[in-house]
């Protein structure tokens, strides 16, 4: 499945961890970041799903405060960001997933996304709310500055939300 | 003793691979010239052109965000704990008015 992902590029991020072409996700979690994303409508909602370290299993939703509570922009609160950080290492866990909500565009990394995606290891999920009753729910990779969908497998009750 | 600074994923190929590095220095300045002159490259990621904090990463001394430290001059010494966190950030808003709106450059 990771064969011939971490390829001889002499990208180091291409051979760390949980590099997959897919994003499994339990769909507990998914209802509780798109109830999250509608709660926050119109501003742009964000958070992280943890899970152990190199498992690639995004298993404790954390959602996060937008300190800059905007429709068209978000930012992890520095202080929240560092004791969920602190959270994560002391529970040998990683931020398998960073989401945030689109509330009038589409689900797709804008340039800011991608200037300031940091986490190599972490699946950028993007949840777009600019339809009423529907939510386009989509999974990115992104590492210096590339860009690659993934595909997103919502399975049934494997954790609690 | 000396400063331990813990190093995110992405900044760890400045630091073969290490997750905690130690330096010193007196003041947060002081304390990233002296990373870089071990793992070269380093203030680039962490310094503007225009010798400001990047706003693409969090630093802290101990519990506080540099921030509020006086942020480049924030007060250092033996038996800190540095933590580096890229920030986390993003959203649907243009990267040029995101950017005057953090006022990083």
């Amino acid at each position: 499945m990771i064969a011939g992902v971490c390829t001889a590029t002499g990208q180091v991020a291409d051979c760390f961890g949980n590099v997959n072409a897919v994003l499994t996700i339990d769909r507990a979690i998914v209802d509780a970041i798109v109830a999250h994303a509608r709660r926050d409508h119109p501003d742009e909602a964000c958070g992280v799903v943890a899970g152990p370290i190199d498992s690639d299993v995004p298993a404790r939703h954390i959602p996060m405060d937008n300190a800059a509570r905007s429709m068209t922009f978000y930012e992890f609160d520095s202080m929240e960001h560092l004791r969920v950080w602190r959270e994560m290492d002391d529970r040998d866990e990683e931020p398998v997933v960073i989401y945030h909500s689109h509330t009038a565009t589409e689900a797709y990394p804008s340039r800011t996304d991608i200037s300031f995606a940091g986490e190599p290891n972490a699946h950028y999920l993007l949840v777009s709310t600019r339809e009423p009753d529907s939510e386009e729910i989509r999974s990115f990779r992104i590492v210096d500055g590339v860009v690659t969908e993934e595909e997103v497998n919502i399975v049934d009750a494997t954790v609690k939300a | 003793m000396a400063i331990e600074v813990r190093v995110p994923t992405i900044l760890r190929s400045y630091t073969g691979g290490a997750k905690i590095v130690e330096g010193a220095g007196d003041t947060l300045t002081a304390l990233i010239d002296d990373l870089d002159a071990k793992h070269s490259g380093l203030k680039g990621r962490l310094i503007t052109p225009e010798g400001g904090l990047h706003r693409f990463v969090n630093i802290y001394v101990n519990d506080e965000d540099v921030r509020f430290l006086g942020a480049l001059d924030a007060k250092v010494k033996d038996g800190d704990s540095i933590t580096i966190l890229p920030a986390v950030a993003g959203g649907a808003l243009g990267f040029a008015a995101a950017a005057a709106l953090l006022g990083s450059r």
